[in-house]
């Protein structure tokens, strides 16, 4: 539909990709849109690839974004940025934690982790490096690092504005308000808008 | 007063449950289905149980409605398999209050054996059926399906797929409408199906199958939306959201809701009133069929593929118009991540030791044990169905000792969860019939694969209090098996022994590996009974590694090569302390190093397992 604007989150199971994209979704749907979420919580949930996928404009019908669909491409991790990168429109923009999780053939010794992937997405898209991870530590909580994620997109996708995100925030998360907030604040920070 | 929610479309399934009026609800867990009872669950005015299989679940549910509730219950498509039985039958006689049996379908099968499309039961069963297309509808249809049930004095069928149970959208939600429990009233001509009743029973659903479909062509869950008349296009479910997606404003669309017995007029008015029609659904053309009866020409299954999800992508591509321009990664920067067992996971160790022995046949059964096949433990043969493994194991079995010179011994592998959903009567089976084989349940406390449902073997309910464990050692000892012995998997020593034993032996035998699954919440009585758990955790003393990588071989992810120095180390945040890669290392490089707290990672995690 035309004036879907459409967010895909991946990352690797376990790593707060769907606080993040429960978190969106709530806001969007405060903000006034339609919004619709897919996640699909396969056997990959144990360590595997996992995805969010958001919807959102007057009237969304789809929940799923198709390949080249997706305005931003949000990555917890390297490797699943480059996984995914075929949703993303050709003239859509990248938000890649600087963060690796080796998967199975790699812990084994079997193959290396692959080198010169942020080349690669940076040669490919518009891309912006973001080191959540260590953002996230310096503040006191390596988990907060989906905060800081989401704060880059909120910035990235130029939702700033259109609803009270701090109150969101509040409302929702259980734990550690505080450095969450600022988490999410250092996110925004990391991102211009285009 | 109204609310809008987000509600996941399980959720909402549940949410409108709950407005309808619904006062019990049984069901298994299995995706894409599971939050449907776990959502009821929370709603005060409704009993909801989880049951030990499908049957039981819809069986219970059944006997509910004749009491005169409304009833659901709930499960994944091949649960329907399960619960067949009685539904086949309680088509005949009908309901007091109304009962909806949802049946969550896999178009994609992104955890499921098969791709099965429960449309057919519908059909099959001759029972009127709804197809919620989003969260919304998923919770207004609930209503709709109790009015019809009772109206029409039959079951429903309410069928949902993946996309729909997952999705998250929008709901305006209600009030609670209180129904009051019919009277029950006995009347053998409705409830006892011996012959004689039965026939006449069979006359009665074919009148109502005639009504029904009056009221399909009359209901507005069949509505047509009139624009362009050179495409038209019919879909049901989240097939109608993909079609909208890819053929935009200019086509008209039939929408059809309400799709067991389908609308003919409505179909008949919308085929002649558009030049092409195009038929999306999910699986089987079973749209696309009663199109073609009633004497209209369509596309359908001659351009989308009889499998897979129908997203947007899949038509485009199908109706020839190729990909939305999109950008390509290298794939040899991408590396799989294939699902494995946990690290700490008890079916590890019993799983290490059985990949080691030739002459063994294991029939396997569902559930994350299925992973045993994977490398490196190369340790299951195959597996079809829940409660499997004993019953085909004790049938392979026998084939093979018809075999002469042949040696090869059956091993079968179950669950608890799945020991209790079908595996019970097969062990029967294997006691009756004195069969040699050697079963194994692995009882690591919990419904692991799922997402960590309670169990009879838990001692735990749905909502979590405590009720009566099933004894299982007595349980198999009942059923007629004499050898039966408990071990613990992660002592490989252990293991050895047990197997060296039960294959000694000519007779059945069953071994009982206990362990908690490292991701379940683990209760107080865990805790007391398994004192080990989470006591320390193990260490590579880097001096001692000599590279052998011979813990590797236990495929567990927090043991991580370091090539650069041909060493292994051991990621403090993923290891549990479960030894097994300790029993392992020949150099004793490995230690494990007791602390008196170290905490339980599946509290920590918050960690919502996978599926299947
Ligand atoms: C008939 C049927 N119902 C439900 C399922 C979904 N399902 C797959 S595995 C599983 C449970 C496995 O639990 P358990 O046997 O305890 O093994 P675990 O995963 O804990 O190792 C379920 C319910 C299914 N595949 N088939």
């Amino acid at each position: 539909m035309a004036g879907t604007s459409e967010i895909l989150l991946v990352g690797v199971g376990g790593q707060g990709t769907l606080l993040a994209s429960n978190l969106l979704t709530l806001a969007l749907m405060e903000a006034g849109y339609d919004v619709k979420m897919a996640e699909i919580h396969g056997m990959s949930q144990r360590g595997g690839s996992v995805s969010s996928q958001v919807r959102y404009g007057d009237r969304v019908e789809s929940p799923v974004i198709e390949l080249g669909g997706a305005d931003i491409l949000v990555s917890f991790e390297q490797m699943e940025a480059l996984r995914w990168l075929p949703y993303l429109k050709p003239t859509g923009r990248v938000v890649v934690n600087d963060y690796r999780i080796a998967p199975a053939p790699v812990l084994s010794g079997k193959v290396p982790y692959p080198d010169g992937i942020l080349d690669e997405l940076r040669g490919k898209a518009d891309t912006t490096v973001v080191d959540a991870a260590g953002i996230a530590k310096r503040l006191g909580n390596a988990r907060a690092m989906n905060l800081v994620l989401l704060g880059a997109l909120v910035k990235g996708m130029d939702l700033v504005s259109c609803v009270d995100w701090e109150r969101v925030i509040r409302e929702n998360v259980k734990r550690d308000v505080e450095l969450n907030l600022k988490a999410f604040r250092e996110g925004m920070a990391q991102v211009g808008t285009r | 007063m109204s609310v809008r929610k987000l509600l996941t479309g399980n959720e909402a399934v549940a949410q409108g449950a709950w407005e309808a009026g619904v006062r019990f609800a049984s069901a298994y867990p299995g995706t894409p289905s599971t939050e449907i009872l776990e959502t009821i669950a929370e709603y005060e005015g409704i009993v909801a149980e989880w049951a030990p299989n499908e049957k039981v679940a819809f069986e219970a549910a059944m006997g509910g409605a004749f009491a005169g509730a409304r009833t659901l219950a709930s499960m994944k498509h091949v649960g329907v398999n399960v619960a067949a039985d009685p539904l086949l039958t309680m088509a005949y006689m009908g309901v007091n209050g109304g009962f909806v049996l949802v049946t969550a379908d896999e178009p994609g099968q992104h955890s499921s054996q098969n791709e099965q499309d429960n449309r057919r039961y519908a059909a099959f069963a001759k029972v009127p059926m709804l197809e919620p297309s989003d969260s919304q509808e998923s919770k207004d249809m609930m209503r709709v399906a109790y009015e019809v049930s009772e109206a029409f004095d039959t079951p429903v069928l309410f069928r949902m797929t993946t996309r729909v149970c997952h999705s998250k959208g929008i709901v305006e939600c209600g009030e609670r409408t209180e129904v009051p429990v019919r009277t029950y009233v006995k009347d053998v001509r409705k409830y006892i199906t011996v012959p004689a009743f039965a026939q006449k029973m069979r006359v009665r659903v074919e009148e109502r199958m005639k009504r029904l479909a009056e009221y399909s062509d009359a209901s507005p869950l069949n509505a047509i939306e009139w624009n362009g008349r050179a495409v038209g296009v019919v879909a049901s479910g989240v097939c109608f959201r993909y079609a909208k997606e890819v053929f935009g404003d200019a086509a008209s669309y039939l929408k059809l809701g309400f799709t067991h017995p389908l609308p003919d007029a409505r179909l008949k008015e919308f085929c002649a009133g558009v030049e092409t029609v195009y038929v999306v659904e999910e699986n089987d053309p079973i749209i696309e069929e009663r199109i073609r009866i009633l004497g209209f020409a369509c596309r359908g299954k001659d351009l989308f593929p009889p499998y897979g999800e129908m997203t947007p992508d899949v038509l485009r591509k199908a109706l020839g118009r190729g990909e939305l321009p999109h950008l390509e990664a290298s794939p040899e920067r991408i590396v799989p991540r294939p699902p494995g067992l946990c690290a700490g996971c008890p079916h590890r160790g019993f799983f290490h030791e059985v990949g080691k022995r030739k002459n063994l046949v294991v029939a396997g059964d569902i559930g994350c044990y299925t992973l045993g096949f994977t490398e490196p433990y190369n340790a299951m043969d195959y597996n079809a169905c829940m409660g499997a493994s004993i019953s085909s194991g004790h049938g392979f079995q026998q084939v093979l000792d018809m075999v002469p010179g042949e040696k090869r011994r059956v091993l079968s592998v179950i669950g608890d969860s799945t020991f209790f959903h079908t595996g019970v009567n097969s062990l029967l089976d294997v006691a009756y019939n004195r069969s040699r084989t050697v079963s194994v349940i692995l009882d690591n406390r919990i419904t692991g694969m799922t997402g960590h449902q309670q169990n009879p073997g838990t001692g735990y309910t749905l909502q979590g209090k405590p009720t009566k464990e099933v004894d299982l050692v007595a349980l198999v000892r009942a059923c007629g098996i004499e050898h039966v012995v408990t071990i613990d998997p992660n002592d490989l020593t252990a293991v050895r022994n047990a197997l060296d034993w039960a294959l000694s032996l000519d007779e059945p035998s069953v071994i009982i590996t206990v362990w908690p699954c490292v991701l379940k919440k683990m209760t107080q009585a865990d805790l007391s009974r398994f004192p080990d758990l989470f006591s320390g955790k193990c260490r590579v003393i880097e001096e001692k590694c000599i590279g052998c990588r011979m813990c590797l071989r236990t495929g567990c992810p927090s043991l991580i090569y370091d090539a650069a120095k041909n060493k292994v180390w051991i990621d403090p945040a993923q290891c549990v302390g479960c030894t097994v890669c300790k029993q392992v290392c020949k150099p004793e490089a490995i230690v494990k190093d007791f602390k008196e707290t170290a905490a339980a990672p599946g509290a920590l995690a918050g960690a919502k397992g996978g599926k299947g």
